[in-house]
């Protein structure tokens, strides 16, 4: 059984169908990009995947459990307890250290724990900038806090919408060994992204067209780093 | 966590929770200095109409009976009299349940004289009489306070302790007989005649400016009625009156058990007067109906207009409050969105959101308290030139105040929450 499936999933926002009847199977520990252009779909799909949203039409099975028709209550609970998130923007509580935004993360789940958040600072090279606050952070420094708090709970599946879109090339690198290293202890990964060259480093990459799966890929260039 | 995120919200947000805590002093402050007014504006007000007068005349039961029956009413020189009330009575007058209501008070003898072959009005009375109560209080009473709203236009007011044998004379009859300060006057009474020297000249626009006024000790030497006196007025603090009031003021003894002792425990001009009747013996005390009806009417107005005062300087604070809470929750749409992603749910973020304003809410309140204590005092002085007491009763009615107009305002803001859905927040959709 897949972690992941969608079944003819559609979604429809009045005569726009910004999903049309999408398949899609993601394996557990699997690393899968999502490409396309501006409006193919690519952050409706993200939102239905992270329980953000619900389609108009289909099925999400996660763990085999249909979360298309949950309440917004249980979906609540789905997000904070299976899907880690790391958004283009960053997303971090500006009055909150480094420290402070990935506890958060663990106290609305369970029980914050500085150490454990620490930890996972350091494990994202920011262990030293752990009590500065967002403004005092570069882009990049701030995209790894929003990966560490997306790993706090040891998420079953890590989303990631356009992870490298504000950051330059270095930081980008460093995103992505991160990925490199989550995947390799089988995290499972879906990374939206309209950069090709982060397209190219997952598994597969499923390129998305006026709502559509245009094509899917495996990639050759899988496990290579690209640039360095 | 939770903790740190409230502080991390006020402490790293100074600018958006000041100008909350702000908005929370500025209607605190209105509503402790209203409130604070209101429960004092009673007795203020009272006192300032205290310098209008007495609001009760005392006199015996038997010319009352013969006034009621030949329907006369007014002044004394209208009335019927030929009782007289004891002297060592007046006294009493500070014992009775509302003794500390009972502002001033003087009493009253008069007798037609001969000044210079002319026929005038003698009134004896109290000027600053020192009285020593048997509950051992001390006081000083009499018309110097009484009738305050006299014109000294020469000389000045009769000091009993010093000028026992002195006298008060009224502007018209000075002007008529040619009477100055410092003159001595020969006065032929109905028993003896006593040379008094003019230690004041008064003006005060009544009938009154044609009489003489003199110590009541010397008015009962020159009449020949030592010990008595034939009426008292006596200023008090009163409550405006309702039905109860009006109802005991006909007949006190149809009120039920229940009623009776509210309103003898009630400051009502007629339970005054009904304690009054109590401890004087055949005397009558009746309110003097256009100045208590007019003292009531003022009080009431005057703590309407608090009440409104009040009442619109919070539906202020609560618009203030409404207006920055939404804002600020709109400004911080991201975070909240964010927080809701990440799991928190609706009144988790709710509750965030409502601490952090119930405790700029709480500092604007215990500031706006105190500043709206030094506004009272500043109102007061300026208005009533005194100091306005701090009513211990406001402390909660502003906090309960202060919290349901903070939780009011934040309405708004808490639906505005509830309904932001994460991913429209976060994605700019």
């Amino acid at each position: 059984m897949s972690l992941l499936e969608l079944k003819d999933v559609s979604k429809i926002y009045g005569p726009l169908k910004a999903l049309d009847k999408v398949n899609l199977k993601v394996e557990e520990g699997e690393w899968v990009a999502i490409m396309g252009p501006s409006g193919s779909g690519k952050s409706t799909m993200m939102n239905i995947i992270s329980c953000l949203d619900k389609p108009t039409e289909g099925q999400v099975l996660l763990d085999g459990v249909d979360i298309a028709n949950e309440s917004s209550k249980k979906l609540t609970e789905i997000r904070r307890d299976k899907i880690g998130l790391i958004f283009q923007q960053f997303h971090l509580v500006n009055y909150l250290t480094a420290v402070e935004n990935v506890m958060v993360a663990q106290y609305y789940h369970s029980m914050p724990d500085e150490k454990e958040a620490l930890a996972a600072l350091e494990r994202v090279g920011l262990k030293d900038r752990a009590r500065h606050l967002p403004s005092q952070l570069s882009g990049g420094e701030q995209q790894r806090v929003c990966i560490a708090r997306a790993l706090i709970n040891h998420p079953e599946i890590v989303l990631a919408d356009e992870p490298t879109g504000n950051l330059d090339e270095a930081n980008e690198n460093i995103v992505l060994d991160i990925f490199r290293q989550l995947h390799e202890e089988g995290t499972t990964l879906i990374v939206v992204t309209h950069d090709p060259e982060v397209g190219e480093v997952a598994e597969r990459t499923v390129v998305l067209n006026y709502g559509k799966i245009s094509k899917e890929i495996i990639n050759e260039n899988f496990g290579k780093e690209i640039n360095n | 966590m939770f903790l740190r995120m409230v502080r991390g919200a006020l402490f790293r947000q100074k600018s958006k929770m000041i100008m909350i805590a702000f908005t929370i002093l500025l209607g605190a402050s209105l509503a402790t200095a209203m409130l604070n007014i209101m429960l004092d504006v009673g007795d203020k007000v009272n006192q300032e109409l205290k310098a209008y007068g007495a609001n009760i005349t005392v006199v015996p039961k038997e010319n009352s009976v013969i006034n009621d029956i030949y329907e006369l009413e007014g002044s004394e020189n209208d009335t019927i009299k030929s009782a007289y009330l004891k002297e060592d009575e007046i006294g009493k007058i500070k014992t009775i349940f509302w003794t500390y209501n009972i502002v001033d008070f003087a009493p009253f003898i008069d007798q037609q004289v001969k000044i210079g072959g002319k026929d005038v009005t003698m009134v004896g009375t109290w000027f600053n009489h020192h009285l020593s109560l048997s509950t051992g209080e001390e006081l000083d009473a009499g018309v110097t306070s009484l009738r305050s709203w006299w014109e000294i236009t020469d000389g000045e007011w009769l000091d009993e302790q010093k000028d026992a044998s002195g006298v008060m004379v009224g502007t018209l009859l000075a002007n008529e007989q040619g009477i100055n300060v410092g003159d001595s006057i020969k006065i032929d009474g109905s028993v003896s005649s006593k040379e008094l020297k003019v230690v004041g000249i008064y003006d005060c626009g009544s009938d009154e400016d044609e009489q003489i006024y003199v110590p009541l000790d010397t008015a009962q030497e020159i009449s020949g009625t030592d010990g008595l006196i034939s009426s008292v007025e006596v200023s008090a603090i009163t409550t405006p009156d309702n039905d109860l009031a009006r109802r005991a003021a006909k007949d006190p003894s149809s009120l039920s058990i229940a009623d009776y002792e509210t309103w003898y425990c009630t400051a009502y001009v007629s339970s005054i007067c009904y304690q009054i009747q109590e401890v004087m013996t055949d005397a009558v005390a009746s309110p003097v109906r256009q100045v208590a009806e007019s003292e009531g009417a003022i009080m009431e107005k005057t703590q309407l207009l608090m009440i409104l005062i009040t009442a619109l300087s919070l539906v202020g604070s609560g618009l203030g409050i409404s207006n920055l809470v939404t804002a600020s929750v709109m400004e911080r749409s991201n975070e909240i969105g964010l927080l809701k992603a990440i799991g928190a749910k609706d009144w988790a973020v709710s509750l965030l959101v409502l601490t952090e304003i119930m405790i700029t809410a709480v500092v604007g309140g215990i500031i706006g308290y105190f500043v709206g204590y030094g506004f009272a005092q500043i109102i007061g002085h300026t208005v009533f030139d005194s100091s306005i007491d701090m009513k211990l009763l406001v402390i909660p009615i502003v906090i309960i105040l202060i919290l349901v107009v903070t939780l009011l305002g934040s309405i708004p803001a808490i639906r505005t929450l509830l309904k932001m859905k994460p991913a429209e927040v976060l994605h700019g959709r």
